[in-house]
């Protein structure tokens, strides 16, 4: 099972790489999407009887963080492969062959990440994630897109050669205390209180930084507004929901082991500080941002704040973090594809040329607008209840300065983002701004509405399954007595 | 076997000057490429008794950073077109000065640490932090996008050093994993230094400068 988890996307790779037509190689995309979603949802769903889904002598194990990200995972790219034949069909002037392919080829290194269980496996994993992905930037073929891809490549290679150098400290820190030294999670969460601990502490740092930059955390998230802003909507959906997800859980799993050691307590409050910290930078950038899908990358920022923060909280909040996964992820989805939609109508991402998005794309105008109040934290959607059992749980363990930062830095995000979310949908389109040819179809409207209402449906009611591996997953990370 | 050790690691050491303070490209890919030589012939030493995984390994490791990449950037190199001179944005002297400086750090640094007793007095730990650094500093001070890829390399080879420490375990599925994806990381990096220079008719990255806040 795991390696047909593993296999399947590739293959697709392949065959979309080969389909020589450029108009119908597209449709291969929510094909391959659908076979991997039910290939994901058998395997997290499996009665809790069934065996173990592992490979590789225990190298790749299927735990309840990696049901998680994986579940996840393939629902997000299932919506967003139903959005690019249309998508795809309005930029026939390009060949698409490369994007079709690379995207199977990311979904499989990210199928790989939550399949991980060692260390080092994870790391070729990750890097081989960050390779594939990067042409894909590139897809507009100028300049600016050029820039944003070499940036990106740059950034997240030196990144993730730093989480090699942490990864490496991590295994001396067990040979050091004498035991075997070993990169397998299982081992190292046993091992974890024996550790030696300059070495452990180390390790953290550099992984967090490493694995940080790759999921974009200030103030290594230079990559992340020319990436998110150059790619197309449909690659920057996947980039904040999937590849950030991913780097995500691999500070996860260094967590697992830093919870058991003796830095328990450091590792949180970096944590905590790192988390506000990006929210912060993310509240500096988003107020007066011009350049509307520029913005959605500092949201991306501050959202990734947000899951760390959680964690570092604690207590219920863990289970608020792991929520926050999936609803920012989903309401993602919806920013950057409506966002798409009106850079396709308008020819330009600017707050200068761009007004009145509600007359000349009434629906991505719309869903723009109901996707900003969803990122931002109102009822009645996911976010919102994600947010709140974070605050709750910071306010219930008496981290009152903790939350009263939360809750001001949301604020500062929410006017800030308002400003400019508010004048691309509002008022009348500008005379300079002539019409595109581009306008709300079903092909690119119904997946976004498919988002909404799962972001909505999560806010209203959060299904049993869900719950369970919800819960599955925090036990995970809640400290053990 | 083991008295070669020092020896090897002192001239690994010594490349990273010259990769450092040496003006023309071609001469900081031959550094590099030396570098990568030495480093895929460093197990041996470290460990007298090897096996045929490890001889795969010392293979793997030679072919790819004495051989297949730099020639690659060479190759990149030509196909782009690209004005021989480094072109730093801190001069030759300054850099080589920080290098030094880091390479002090990096040695008293390594005393603090608190190393198994099997490697107190290597110069393994030492000449890989001072590689890193060296690394850094090319990646930081050099504006043309082939000479980051060049300090990238050596960021590489200073964490592949520190990871010889652990060479028993790091598995080889993970050790090749690794390689690979160094390689397919200058790989694609030089496709993208193509069409850099294709755009702009040079790969400084001082070009690169459109996307800001």
């Amino acid at each position: 099972m795991a390696y047909l988890l593993l296999g399947f996307p590739l293959l697709m790779a392949a065959a979309t790489f080969a389909v020589p037509s450029n108009r119908w190689r597209p449709w291969m995309l929510p094909l391959g999407a659908l076979g991997q979603l039910c290939l994901a949802m058998s395997a997290v769903f499996a009665p809790s009887t069934a065996e173990p889904i592992e490979g590789l002598g225990g190298w790749l194990l299927l735990d309840a963080l990696g049901k998680l990200v994986l579940g996840f995972l393939a629902v997000l790219f299932f919506l967003l492969s139903l959005y690019a034949p249309g998508y795809l069909a309005f930029r026939s002037d390009r060949s698409n062959r490369v994007i079709c392919a690379n995207l199977f080829a990311s979904l499989s290194m990210m199928t790989l990440v939550t399949l991980s269980h060692h260390l080092g496996l994870m790391w070729v994993a990750m890097e081989a994630m960050t390779l594939v992905s990067a042409p894909s930037i590139y897809f507009n073929h100028n300049a600016r897109s050029l820039e944003a891809t070499w940036k990106y490549l740059l950034v997240g290679s030196v990144g993730i050669a730093l989480a090699l150098l942490g990864s490496f400290f991590l295994a001396y820190s067990s040979l050091k205390a004498g035991r075997e030294s070993t990169l397998m999670f299982d081992q190292l969460i046993k091992d974890a209180p024996f550790l030696s601990p300059p070495w452990l502490h180390a390790a953290f740092v550099l992984l967090f930084v490493g694995y940080g930059t790759k999921m974009g955390l200030a103030p290594m998230h230079t990559w992340k507004p020319d990436a998110y802003g150059e790619a197309p909507g449909m690659v920057g959906a996947i980039f904040a929901g999937g590849v950030t997800s991913c780097a995500f859980l691999a500070l996860l799993r260094i967590y697992q082991i830093c919870q058991n050691g003796p830095e328990a307590d450091a590792a949180r409050q970096i944590m905590v500080f790192m988390g506000l910290l990006s929210m912060g930078f993310a509240a500096v950038f988003v107020v007066r941002q011009r350049d509307f899908k520029r913005m959605l990358a500092y949201s991306s920022v501050e959202h990734m704040g947000i899951l760390i923060l959680g964690i570092g909280i604690g207590g219920n909040a863990i289970y608020g973090a792991l929520l926050h996964l999936v609803n920012n992820g989903l309401t993602k989805g919806v920013m950057f594809l409506s966002a798409g939609n009106i850079h396709r109508a308008y020819g330009s991402k600017l707050t200068d040329d761009v007004r009145g998005a509600m007359q000349r794309v009434p629906l991505s105008g719309a869903l723009f607008l109901t996707g900003f109040l969803a990122i931002t934290g109102s009822p009645p959607f996911g976010p919102f209840i994600s947010e709140f059992t974070i605050v709750n749980a910071a306010i219930g363990s008496g981290q009152y300065l903790v939350a009263g930062l939360f809750l001001g830095l949301l604020g500062i995000v929410f006017v800030g983002m308002g400003v400019t979310v508010l004048s691309v949908v509002q008022g009348k389109p500008l005379e300079g701004t002539p019409a595109t040819g581009f306008y709300d179809s079903a092909s690119t409207c119904a997946p976004i509405l498919l988002f909404l209402s799962l972001v909505l449906m999560l806010g209203l009611y959060i299904p049993r399954p869900l719950e369970m591996l919800l819960r599955d997953a925090a036990a995970l990370l809640e400290v053990k007595p | 076997m083991v008295q070669f050790l020092d020896p090897l690691l002192i001239m690994a050491l010594a490349l990273n000057f010259v990769a450092l303070g040496v003006s023309r490209i071609r001469a900081v890919i031959n550094a590099v490429a030396l570098q990568g030589l030495l480093l895929g012939f460093i197990p041996l030493f470290i460990h007298p008794s090897i096996d045929i995984r490890g001889i795969v390994l010392v293979g793997v490791t030679i072919a790819l950073k004495g051989i297949v990449i730099p020639a690659f950037l060479v190759h990149a190199m030509r196909g782009a077109n690209i004005q021989h001179e480094v072109s730093p944005v801190l001069n030759f002297m300054s850099s080589l000065l920080l290098a030094a400086v880091g390479t002090g750090l990096a040695i008293a640094f390594s005393y603090t640490l608190p190393l198994a007793d099997e490697h107190t007095n290597s110069l393994l730990v030492p000449v890989a932090l001072s590689t890193v650094w060296a690394g850094f500093l090319m990646l930081t001070t050099r504006k043309k996008a082939i000479m980051q890829v060049l300090g990238y390399l050596l960021l590489e080879n200073g964490i592949f050093l520190f990871g010889l420490l652990l060479l028993d375990a790091i598995p080889f599925l993970v050790e090749v994993g690794v390689l690979l994806d160094l390689f397919t990381a200058v790989f694609v990096m030089g496709i993208i230094i193509y069409h850099i220079s294709r755009e702009f008719a040079s790969i400084s990255t001082e070009h690169l400068s459109e996307l800001k806040e």
